[in-house]
């Protein structure tokens, strides 16, 4: 049984996905962490589904699914805020500030 | 329907009285003959009534008082207060005195006030104290008398306050009513303790039950009695609350007369004699009551003494006959006290309007000579007998009454209540005392009343030559009252006149079932034979004495004008400024209290507590958190998802738990 | 056997992570995570979930990421300074990280427990991933329709109306991302 050890990888990376979203002031490399978290958890479906059965698979899919379709549609917003702001850098973008 | 069922027209003529009159001084105050016609008709109306329910009473005297509910006021759990008037022999006999004599002054103000603008407001005002002081003698239950007590006070306030756009006026006012409601204060929690151990506010109910209620000469009932008295120093102007007597003569005078002789200033003597048996079972508040009247009588007298407005010595006089009243009442003579009423009501009121009427001749005098002088003050008058004689010989008459020279009815009244001091001593040694002072106060009484006499009518004339002219009588509208009150005054002794004169006591005879459970507590017996020969004798000896040296003495100095006189000095100093007595309260409790009321409750609790701390704090703080939470909004993705990773470990440890 | 290929997998993964995350360059952040992705697909094939570690791999490496480095080299971000965050990001993230870690790790050791409580409920069996009923019941799909066929089966009988939501989404992520990436004309 693979499960144990799945899960503690599964941990692991999205510890990791976390570090990285908070250190990195890159928006596109933000993303990219985001997707490592995603994937950290799409381990850990996978794993359960051994023993719970193919729900655990169906839901991987729909999230890669949702994953994608977030990617694109937040690579666009990013796409649009460096044509205003020539930058990617976050600490930029603060316009809504209070 | 007998005609004490009807009672409540008495109160219900001057009522309406004041809602036309109030009606005309907004609307129409030039229709100076409506307002006389509404304003005294009214009161004769009343008078009207109360004859009626005296002849009544005294055709078929009732053997329990007569209650007449008009609606239930407070049907509250246990406690049931009807609006109920009462009619039994007390209430009918100060029902007369009050329509009486308030029929008389409101004649004798449609002469006075004639000129005045404010006409028409001054008779709505004096109507509706009739009102009250009606509801205050004919309650049969105390929060109905307080209604009266509360009102008659208010009323007091509107009329010495007439002319406020004067502020000393207004202060006179303001004086007054603060006063009164210190003593109302006492009133309150009377009445707080008579519920309390009675479960019941009515008259008849309280005054029925109280020997078996109430201990004798217990705690409790002490507690009561001082409490009420307490009130009726407030409202009877006696020590420590009577310095607004005084200014309150900054009214117009036959507001002094009705309010401040006749009628307002009794009403504590009357709550004293309707409470008598709480007050005969606590011989303590009794000997405090006498005592407090004997001593307020005395020290009134003295500072009498050195008075120069006329009003003012009239002022300190009624102080010190109210004291009269009470050391009668405190002594046990309920009915004593309450005959002195009657007559210092007529003797008094008949004073206060020939001063009104010397006054109303001196203003002519020196308004027509456009002259600032004092027209109040006795030294800018003298000789006044040869201008103004009826005012002069029916004036005498009150003088010889209110120093108790017989046959006029003071003499019969002031002596009963020294005569009843005498005999307590025997009991009481400290009645003696009492009777010591009365007698001395008869002295000075006589005294500052010849004197007042003399500098007014006798004597050279001292108001100035081109003023001279314009002195004269006051019209018949003003010397009717004068002379009815003259008559009163003359043969009032009448009402009560002593067994061994020859009369039939008729006055004590007629009271005898209101009194009689108060007096048979009290255990009071009278002089009789030689003692009482003999104290009668001393009494009229003191008056005769009082009255010559206060002529002699005032007579052989000579007097100037006011504008000219030289200032008193020494004790003459003191009691011309009243032992100093309103600087001492001023000092001791009126400068602390508003201190107390500027820095502590102004400043501090409604400036720094509820305005700064709770409401302005309240928005401070807001705006605070709302600072806080705007800290939250930087725009940074960074620390938005900081924010968003803090709720998530959050919300994921309530798993890992 | 099955251990040691998966320890190695998981090892490449972390690795492959934590260069991920710390790598100046956009671009080869994003090649790291490629390798991350490659590694978890071997795992999934371990965990037998082919189908999943095919998609993972045409899906997530193959659409996705490129659709990653297609923007990176749009926007031309190359040799820029270091855009990681200054010692007061390090300490926050050390910190939140830290917390996290423990939670997940208390998660962690949880399982089993909870797991020991399933099993006591079900009849004994000789191997106990064989007590839990759905999993058996997904590898006797899997045995009878094969990889695909198992999935197929609950996407399109009990999963029909997420499957067509999903579906929408998509729509509507294309029109948003081709309205928002769009010059103004």
């Amino acid at each position: 049984m693979l499960l144990g050890p799945s899960l503690l990888l599964s941990a692991i990376l999205f510890s990791l996905g976390v570090a990285g979203v908070l250190l990195r002031r890159n928006a596109i490399v933000l993303f990219m962490c985001i997707e490592l978290m995603l994937n950290a958890v799409n381990l850990t479906f996978v794993a359960f589904a051994q023993l719970y059965g193919a729900s655990g698979y169906i839901i991987v899919f729909f999230v890669m699914t949702v994953a994608a379709a977030e990617a694109a549609v937040g690579l666009a917003i990013i796409l649009a805020i460096f044509r205003h702001k020539q930058s990617v850098d976050l600490q930029n973008i603060n316009l809504l500030h209070g | 329907m007998t005609i004490s069922h009807l009672v409540w027209l008495a109160v219900a003529f001057p009522l309406a009285g004041f809602l036309v009159n109030g009606a005309l001084a907004l609307g129409r105050p030039q229709a100076k003959g409506l307002v006389s016609v509404v304003g005294a008709g009214t009161l004769i109306a009343a008078f009207g009534v109360a004859l009626g329910v005296f002849l009544e009473l005294l055709r078929q005297p009732p053997e329990a008082p007569i209650i007449v509910s008009l609606w239930p006021w407070m049907p509250v759990g246990r406690l049931q207060v009807d609006l109920a008037f009462q009619v039994d022999q007390l209430s009918s006999v100060m029902l007369l005195v009050v329509t009486g004599v308030g029929s008389l002054i409101h004649l004798f103000s449609i002469g006075y006030m004639g000129e005045d603008p404010g006409y028409a407001r001054y008779f709505s005002y004096l109507n509706l104290f009739v009102v009250f002081m009606l509801v205050l003698v004919l309650g049969a239950n105390f929060p109905v008398l307080f209604i009266g007590w509360e009102g008659v006070g208010l009323c007091s306030y509107l009329l010495i306050g007439f002319w406020f756009s004067e502020k000393a006026n207004a202060d006179a006012g303001k004086k007054a009513f603060i006063m009164n409601r210190i003593g109302d204060f006492g009133f309150l929690v009377a009445m707080f303790f008579i519920w309390r151990a009675f479960g019941s506010l009515n008259f008849t109910d309280v005054l029925a039950r109280a020997p078996t209620v109430l201990q004798q000469g217990g705690a409790l009932v002490t507690a009561i009695t001082l409490f009420l008295f307490l009130g009726c120093t407030g409202k009877s102007a006696q020590i420590p609350l009577y310095t607004w007597l005084p200014d309150a003569m900054a009214g117009p005078t036959p507001v002094s007369a009705l309010i401040h002789a006749a009628t307002m200033v009794t009403a504590g003597v009357y709550l004293v004699a309707r409470t008598n048996v709480l007050f005969a079972m606590a011989p303590v508040s009794s000997t405090v009551v006498a005592g407090i009247g004997a001593l307020t009588a005395l020290f009134a007298a003295t500072i009498g003494l050195r008075q120069y407005d006329i009003k003012r010595v009239l002022a300190y006089s009624t102080v010190s006959q109210l004291g009269y009243m009470f050391l009668g009442v405190g002594t046990g003579a309920y009915v004593s006290g309450v005959f002195h009423l009657v007559t210092h009501a007529f003797f008094k009121a008949l004073l206060f309007l020939g001063s009104g009427s010397v006054i109303h001749a001196m203003h002519h005098a020196y308004h027509a000579t456009h002259s600032h002088e004092d027209a109040q003050d006795m030294r800018n008058m003298g000789g006044l007998k040869q201008y103004l004689p009826v005012t002069f010989w029916l004036m005498l008459i009150a003088t010889l009454a209110i120093a108790g020279i017989p046959p006029f009815s003071g003499f019969f009244s002031k002596d009963e209540i020294l005569a009843a001091a005498f005999a307590r001593g025997a009991g009481q040694p400290v009645y003696y005392l009492f009777y010591a002072m009365g007698v001395i106060t008869a002295f000075l009484t006589a005294f500052y009343m010849a004197r007042l006499m003399a500098m007014t009518f006798l004597g050279p004339n001292r108001t100035g030559d081109r003023e001279r002219g314009h002195l004269h009588e006051a019209p018949w509208i003003m010397t009717g009252p004068l002379l009815v009150l003259g008559l009163l005054s003359a043969v009032g002794g009448a009402f009560n006149l002593p067994g061994f004169l020859g009369g039939h006591a008729a006055l004590e005879h007629w009271l005898e079932p209101v009194m009689a459970r108060g007096v048979a507590l009290f255990g009071l017996e009278m002089p009789q034979g030689r003692t009482e020969l003999f104290l009668i004798g001393g009494a009229v000896l003191v008056g005769v004495v009082g009255l010559v040296a206060g002529f002699r003495v005032t007579l052989s100095g000579r007097i100037l004008p006011a504008h000219d006189a030289p200032p008193d000095t020494g004790f003459a100093l003191v009691l011309n400024r009243k032992y100093y007595i309103d600087e001492l309260y001023d000092r001791v409790v009126v400068r602390p209290l508003v201190w107390l009321s500027r820095v502590v409750l102004w400043k501090g609790v409604d400036q720094g507590v509820v305005d700064d701390a709770a409401v302005n704090g309240s928005a401070r703080l807001s705006r605070g958190l709302g600072w806080l939470g705007s800290r939250l909004q930087t725009g940074q993705v960074g620390v938005y998802v900081v924010l968003f990773l803090v709720g998530a470990l959050w919300v994921l440890s309530a798993v890992a738990r | 056997m099955t251990n040691a290929v998966f320890y190695l997998f998981a090892t490449l993964a972390v690795v492959s992570a934590c260069l991920c995350i710390l790598q100046r360059n956009p671009v080869s952040a994003a090649l790291w995570l490629v390798s991350t992705m490659f590694s978890l697909a071997a795992i999934y094939v371990l965990l037998d979930a082919q189908f999943i570690a095919a998609i993972q791999v045409l899906v997530y490496a193959g659409a996705v990421m490129v659709l990653f480095l297609f923007v990176i080299m749009l926007l031309n971000l190359g040799h820029t300074s270091s855009d990681i965050r200054g010692p007061s990001g390090v300490a926050a993230a050390i910190v939140l990280v830290g917390l996290l870690a423990i939670e997940l790790f208390t998660l962690w050791r949880y399982t089993p427990r909870r797991l020991a409580a399933e099993l006591a409920q079900a009849p004994a069996f000789g191997d106990p991933g064989a007590a839990f009923a759905a999993g058996e019941f997904a590898r006797q799909e899997t045995a009878a329709r094969g990889v695909v066929g198992a999935i197929a089966t609950p996407l399109f009988q009990t999963y029909l109306i997420p499957f067509e939501i999903t579906s929408i989404l998509l729509l509507a992520a294309i029109v948003g991302a081709v309205v928002l990436a769009k010059r103004k004309v």
